[in-house]
């Protein structure tokens, strides 16, 4: 199934949960609401022709215009075939649905995305920073990001 | 009898609990018990926060981050693209060449550029060299997990003729910068072909011996048949890759299904896991696909060599590598370990916006509490080895 066709049955399906899309890009994209991301993952991920079972990766992205993003590169074992999935949400207030009730590998990403970029997942089951400690400061990846001077008395720029 | 629903709640029975002559269930009581960050078969620093009861893991809570360095805002702050490549060397220190590979591939898929065919079929030979390198220490340190030894020896000593070639060829036995992006930093020196294919000559019958010595050893069949069995739906649903995902029964192999490359041109046979010795995806059936790939390898690096063409190793690039604004690209390659993805997007400079790597051992390992869930503790060790983790990667 082509980009483009996918496109059309997610708009048939989901109205204006679908915002945007780029579709003669090298790898086609197609933005979704922040607070729909869950239903259709759910969807592509059980419709027969779709089957887009394996997430391959889950990336979040700081685009440093006052807005997060999360970006999902699916696929689908048995059709072979690929999609992107882009949503964004306001720096200052960044909630996006989790899809990790979708695919299990899910969560992991999130929570590194929450840790790096700060992206607070609604209903994901376990939000905790996985690569920095619990009580660091702040979310390494972000643009803006300026590091902690002191981390438990020990100096933090080196 | 205290009612159950007044204790607090770790104290209540878990199916399972232990029943006394008279019938009455005994109430054992959970432990939380932590393995590593500094322990020998945690490959590395990963705590592992085990909750049992008895000798029966309830659940496992990996506790991962302990080597991050950020390798991603690294990746953001170099002053062009070829400097993130020794940095992707460090990932996956067990695999360097295939790390720095698919950052290049990233790289010369935003740039549009060919390499020159040449160029390929070197990359190809590493690649699979160092997909034994890999496998090499996969096996011999789970054989260690299971408690023998001398296959780790026998491993070493054939993984060590591996880096020797990497070494005559790039200096480096571990962390080469031989992949650069549009070609390679050396051209092969002249006695390589003939000594790699020595080498293949060498290590075909090499195989069968550790598999004598390991893979049918009666006592290693009995600690890893049936243990730490993953399905087939949820091996997908995680996302899991590489022999974790072949040896679930999955017939996925990048270089085939999504192929880069030149792969395409060569014959070989992506190894699955058949359930020979218990059920299907168990540890056995892991550990089996690394040693039957091991020789796919040969397979695919005596083709290369007998086909590998003359020309020129550095495809013509522009003097600054700056890709379009607003071009993204999402590459996906198979290490010994599985999927390695880079997701790379330019704003048009010479350093890349956004980098993120999506590490196999990162992702294979999110599903180890799965499939730990209802072993005995003893096993954990060799389930946690059959994921054949590297926790530069998990962590970057």
């Amino acid at each position: 199934m082509t980009a483009q066709d996918i496109h059309d049955k997610l708009k048939a399906a989901f109205g204006d949960a679908v915002q945007e899309a780029k579709l003669d890009a090298m790898q086609p994209w197609i933005r979704i609401a922040p607070n729909r991301t869950a239903e259709v993952c759910a969807w592509l991920h059980d419709q027969p022709e779709m089957k887009l079972d394996y997430l391959m990766c889950l990336s979040g992205m700081d685009y440093n215009n006052g807005k997060l993003g999360v970006v999902y590169h699916l696929s689908s074992i048995e059709h072979k075939h690929k999609i992107v999935l882009k949503t964004e949400c306001p720096k200052d207030d960044p909630h996006v649905l989790t899809v990790s009730g979708v695919w299990g590998t899910a969560n992991w990403h999130e929570r590194e995305a929450y840790d790096m970029y700060g992206i607070i997942f609604d209903g994901h089951p376990d939000l905790r920073r996985l690569l920095m400690p619990d009580d660091w400061d702040g979310h390494p990846l972000r643009k803006d990001y300026k590091v902690q001077e002191f981390y438990h008395g020990m100096k933090v720029p080196y | 009898m205290i009612e159950a629903k007044t204790l607090p709640t770790n104290y209540v029975t878990k199916p399972g609990a232990i029943k006394s002559s008279s019938g009455k269930t005994l109430r054992t009581e959970e432990m939380i018990v932590n393995m590593g960050p500094q322990h020998p078969s945690t490959h590395g620093v990963l705590r592992l926060e085990i909750i049992i009861d008895g000798e029966i893991i309830n659940d496992v809570i990996p506790h991962i981050g302990y080597l991050h360095r950020c390798f991603e805002k690294h990746a953001e702050h170099m002053t062009n693209y070829q400097q993130v490549i020794p940095y992707a060397d460090r990932m996956d220190y067990c695999s360097a060449i295939t790390n720095e590979w698919a950052f290049a591939l990233a790289a010369e898929r935003m740039l549009k550029i060919e390499v020159p065919e040449r160029v390929e079929y070197i990359r190809v030979i590493m690649a699979e060299l160092q997909r034994i390198a890999s496998h090499l220490i996969a096996v011999g340190t789970y054989g260690i997990d299971a408690g023998a030894f001398t296959p780790f020896l026998y491993c070493f000593i054939d993984r060590e003729k591996i880096l020797d070639l990497f070494e005559m060829t790039c200096g480096a036995r571990l962390l080469y910068n031989y992949v650069w992006i549009g070609g390679l930093s050396h051209d092969l020196p002249p006695k390589f072909v003939e000594q790699t294919k020595e080498f293949c000559t060498y290590f075909r019958p090499r195989i069968k011996m550790i598999n004598d010595l390991l893979t049918y050893n009666e006592i290693f069949v009995k600690r890893t048949a049936n243990v730490g069995v993953l399905p087939k739906d949820v091996a997908i649903n995680y996302a899991a890759s590489g022999p974790m995902l072949r040896g679930s029964g999955i017939n996925w192999d990048l270089r085939r299904d999504d192929p880069y490359s030149v792969y395409d041109k060569l014959e070989w046979e992506p190894q699955i896991g058949k359930g020979e010795v218990g059920a299907v995806g168990d540890c056995w059936d892991r550990h089996i696909v690394r040693m039957r790939e091991m020789e796919q390898s040969l397979n695919i690096i005596e083709q290369a060599l007998a086909k590998l063409p003359e020309g020129n190793v550095q495809a013509a690039l522009p003097k600054r590598i700056r890709p379009d604004k607003d071009a993204e690209v999402y590459v996906r390659t198979e290490t010994p370990r599985g999927e390695l993805g880079f997701y790379v997007v330019s704003d048009g400079t010479a350093s890349p916006f956004r980098v993120k790597a999506r590490g196999p051992a990162f992702v294979n390992l999110s599903v180890l509490p799965e499939i730990s869930r209802g072993a005995m503790l003893a096993d954990l060790v060799l389930i946690a080895g059959s994921v054949d983790i590297v926790l530069g990667e998990v962590d970057r």
